[in-house]
């Protein structure tokens, strides 16, 4: 733990860093692929829609022993014949899913059941979905995604600077991207509980992002007046002084998402819970994933186009650095309390002799 | 610098206090909440029940009018409360074109609440021939009713000249109305069963009907229907200044609807009681039987009674749409077993219990005395997510679903991610040579911006998600933005004083190696460190 905690310590000052935006390219390669991947997937295959999206009725009971062949012999005596399925979920529930019914028809399935199974009518759970009611809330949920991207960008571009707005975005639709990719390829089925998960994923990796380029924000707020690191230096310093509470917020956010699927899982068979936490689940990671690998790196991208950055990184250059991101080079002690200083708030950094910024290198 | 600190910390609010106004304010929650022993109330999901979500069926081009929309709920509302099942739900939910209603009926009331709802009735008004208590096996009596319409008074106080209309007595097509298969019906039926009150369009406008009162108290027989739903042109409630009876609603007709009414006012008034009375007749069931004082022949009338200003209103309602005034589609019904529903409320409730254990466990191995302010934030979070959801379920009838813990589950991770920021921060600070003391509040500037720019962005996503989705979704949404609030709330209200409080105690201002802030778990680099 310790040894955990220390790292924590090392990566702050910068004795130990991880050249994260110098591998850029590296990391978008890696999610190229498997948003290529995801998206022949999903081009092939396409989703797994439950009946929410597409209409039906499903018809859950509780029998012991029940088998599925007798679940088939009901639905046929009440006279549904066609696009029925009928599946056995954990030991003793069985589950009938059919086409969009009428009333007549329901309450046939019903009375089939109750007779066939020896159940009463109230303990036969069901859930009937209109046709058009699929397509309404998929064009919500789709509603809702625009609406929130507009809304957190113009945030974000507010909040922090256009080019952050940028980068979270495309961090944020890549998250979606491989989630759903992810879907699409295991056959996954979608529910609205899976909608719910993407959607929470959106909120989720921001929220993560937004931790991140605060750092980032702070650590590059005065690089150009001290001419020491190029802007994807000083990003790459705050993703690794970051990187302890990333892990530690992703951890502690998977946790309850995991029990969640464990219980969802392991003791309902299926369901809402289930389908929730298995969202999260993939989400969450991806979502820490691009927070760190892509959001940041993408930002670094966007930043150095810019002609004053770009004569930064030529200054940094003339001084012995890296132009291409190389991680910070440390030269001891003296100079790593240097780049933390310089992120201070003014008030902070006119304090003590350490805290003045070492003005060695010709302006 | 020193001199800095003292002064930085002077101008702190006193933590102490800000943690006992916490305490006092929670501590009157609670009893609020305990005097009232409320319960968190439940979804159906996790009680069992039946849920119908009803979409507006909307032409091409056409809009959806939060006022019909208002209306249909009002009458599905008066269909589902027939079932008599308490705590029955009816509310429309969405915006403009995408507006739904959701019914909620709980426990075990199978497909009935189904063809219950969502269908479409006409208002008639019906000419009374027979009444009688609403039990069983009454004759066809004489009663007495409870309102009246009369010709709006056109003057301040002057009494209306009652104006009959000249023409001979109109013989109505049934002498007495009533026939022997009529009287039959009307003895056998029962009003006091809630399944003979349910209403739905049951009645033919063309012949007589045997009918219930809305509450089972009264029984009737009606000739056919003289005056349709159609014929209404407005109808509105109002407090009857001069007369003093209370509220009362005014009717208007259209043209078709003056004539028409008209004549059947000029035809009953002469007849004597019930027969002079005139059935308002909705879904098959008798709203109300004014009994008609003297001809209306100029369009205008207004039933009077001892009415409350909802009975009114509701009247009036009933009289200007007559039946819903759209057409709906079924887009979404779900029933769940009370045992399913005990079964996923357990299930979600371990899941997050399993959840806040792991949490806590791994924030006490990570951060260590630390974990201490971790474990008491996210309880104090906890408890008042908990008050909430009591108080809320009182005030704005929130019940808790599935999703709804779901989201609370989640929020867990968030609400921890804030102590993450500024535990960091906080040890950020500590690595640049900072005492523990002066830390707490430099760290604190920094954290808290990244704390409230971080919420923000829950909050905004939870807000979206909230307006533009349905059902599960918004159940979701509501406890992930509640627990964001709730989040912020506990961040400045206690976690921040409370580690004010504790970085005075020695234990972790002197770098206690189980303190959280030992120099080797900072891995800050003291003079040999340096290679």
């Amino acid at each position: 733990m310790s040894r955990l905690s220390g790292m924590g310590g090392r990566l702050y000052r910068g004795d130990k860093s991880f050249n994260i935006i110098g591998n850029r390219r590296r990391f978008y390669a890696l999610s190229g692929i498997v948003i290529l991947v995801a998206a022949i997937s999903l081009s092939v295959q396409g989703l797994h829609l439950g009946i929410e999206f597409k209409g039906g009725s499903q018809f859950t009971f509780t029998a012991a022993n029940a088998t599925v062949a007798q679940g088939q012999k009901a639905v046929t005596d009440s006279g549904v014949t066609s696009e029925t399925i009928v599946q056995k979920i954990g030991s003793s529930k069985i589950q009938i899913t059919t086409k969009s019914l009428t009333n007549a028809e329901n309450d046939a399935v019903e009375n089939a059941i109750v007779k066939d199974f020896n159940v009463t009518i109230g303990n036969i759970n069901v859930l009937s979905i209109g046709p058009s009611w699929g397509k309404d809330i998929t064009h919500k949920a789709i509603q809702a995604l625009v609406g929130f991207l507009l809304v957190v960008m113009l945030y974000l571009a507010l909040a922090f600077e256009p080019k952050m707005a940028q980068a979270a975005i495309i961090a944020v639709l890549h998250d979606v991207f491989i989630t759903v990719g992810i879907y699409a390829l295991v056959g996954f089925d979608v529910t609205p509980a899976t909608v719910i998960g993407f959607l929470t994923i959106l909120g989720y990796s921001l929220y993560d992002t937004v931790v991140v380029f605060d750092k980032v924000r702070e650590n590059t707020r005065s690089i150009t007046s001290t001419g020491k690191y190029t802007y994807s230096q000083a990003a790459n310093l705050a993703v690794n002084q970051t990187l302890v509470r990333s892990f530690n917020t992703s951890l502690i956010a998977l946790l309850p998402v995991a029990s969640i699927l464990f219980v969802g899982a392991g003791l309902l068979g299926a369901g809402t819970l289930k389908d929730l936490s298995l969202a999260l689940f993939i989400g969450l990671a991806t979502g820490t994933y691009s927070s760190i690998f892509i959001a940041t790196p993408i930002l670094a991208t966007l930043r150095e186009r810019e002609p004053a950055m770009k004569a930064l990184a030529k200054r940094v250059a003339a001084r012995g650095g890296s132009v291409e991101g190389a991680p910070v080079v440390i030269k001891g002690d003296a100079e790593i309390s240097n780049i933390v200083t310089s992120t201070h708030s003014k008030e902070n950094r006119e304090r003590g002799p350490r805290n003045q910024p070492k003005r060695r290198s010709r302006r | 610098m020193s001199a800095n600190i003292s002064k930085s910390i002077k101008s702190q609010a006193k933590p102490g206090r800000t943690i006992a106004i916490l305490a006092l304010i929670l501590i009157a929650f609670s009893t609020l909440a305990f005097i009232q022993n409320d319960k968190v109330k439940l979804g159906l999901d996790l009680r069992g029940g039946t849920s119908v979500t009803l979409q507006p069926r909307v032409a091409k081009g056409g809009s959806v009018s939060s006022a019909a929309i208002a209306q249909a709920v009002a009458i599905i509302r008066q269909r589902v409360n027939s079932l008599g099942v308490a705590e029955s739900q009816v509310t429309a939910q969405g915006t403009g074109n995408n507006q739904q209603i959701v019914i909620s009926v709980p426990g075990d009331t199978g497909t009935r609440i189904v063809d219950l709802v969502g269908q479409t009735a006409e208002l008639r008004f019906r000419q009374v021939y027979a009444v009688g208590a609403g039990s069983a096996k009454t004759t066809a009596t004489s009663t007495t009713s409870t309102s009246t319409v009369v010709v709006p008074k056109p003057g301040t106080k002057a009494t209306p000249t009652p104006t009959p209309t000249k023409a001979a007595v109109l013989t109505p097509t049934f002498p007495t109305g009533v026939t022997a298969a009529l009287n039959d019906q009307f003895g056998a039926l029962d009003c006091t069963k809630a399944k003979n009150r349910q209403g739905g369009n049951v009645d033919d406008a063309n012949a007589p009907l045997v009918a219930c009162n809305r509450d089972g108290t009264g029984k009737y027989i009606l000739g056919p229907a003289e005056v349709v739903g159609t014929d209404v042109s407005t109808a509105s409630a109002s407090l009857d200044q001069q007369g003093g009876n209370g509220w009362m609603v005014l009717l208007n007709f259209n043209g078709s609807g003056t004539s028409k009414f008209g004549k059947v006012t000029s035809r009953v008034t002469k007849l004597a009681s019930p027969q002079n009375q005139l059935a308002v007749v909705l879904d098959g069931l008798v709203y109300t039987s004014p009994q008609i004082n003297q001809a209306i022949t100029g369009g205008n009338a207004q039933i009077t009674g001892n009415f409350t200003q909802t009975q009114a209103s509701d009247l009036a309602n009933v009289l200007k749409y007559g039946a819903l005034p759209l057409a709906f589609d079924r887009g979404n019904v779900q029933q769940v077993s009370p045992t399913l529903g005990s079964n996923q409320l357990h299930d979600g409730l371990l899941a997050g219990l399993i959840g806040l254990i792991l949490v806590i466990l791994y924030s006490i191995f990570y951060y260590r005395g630390l974990g201490v302010v971790s474990v008491g934030s996210l309880t104090i979070a906890g408890g008042i997510t908990y008050l909430l959801f009591i108080l809320l379920g009182k005030w704005i009838g929130f019940s808790l679903s599935l999703a709804g813990i779901a989201g609370a589950i989640v929020s867990i991770g968030i609400t921890a991610d804030s102590f993450i920021v500024y535990f960091e921060r906080l040890r950020d600070e500590v690595r640049d040579g900072r005492s523990l003391r002066t830390a707490v509040d430099t760290g604190w500037t920094r954290a808290k911006r990244t704390i409230i720019v971080a919420d923000s962005v829950s909050l905004i996503a939870s807000a979206l998600l909230y307006f533009f989705a349905v059902g599960d979704v918004r159940g979701f949404a509501f406890t992930l933005g509640l627990t964001t609030f709730v989040d912020l709330f506990v961040v400045f209200f206690f976690t921040k004083p409370l580690v004010s409080l504790l970085s005075r105690l020695h234990f972790y201002s002197s770098g206690h190696r189980l303190s959280g802030f030992s120099t080797k778990s900072l891995g800050v680099v003291t003079g040999k460190d340096v290679a």
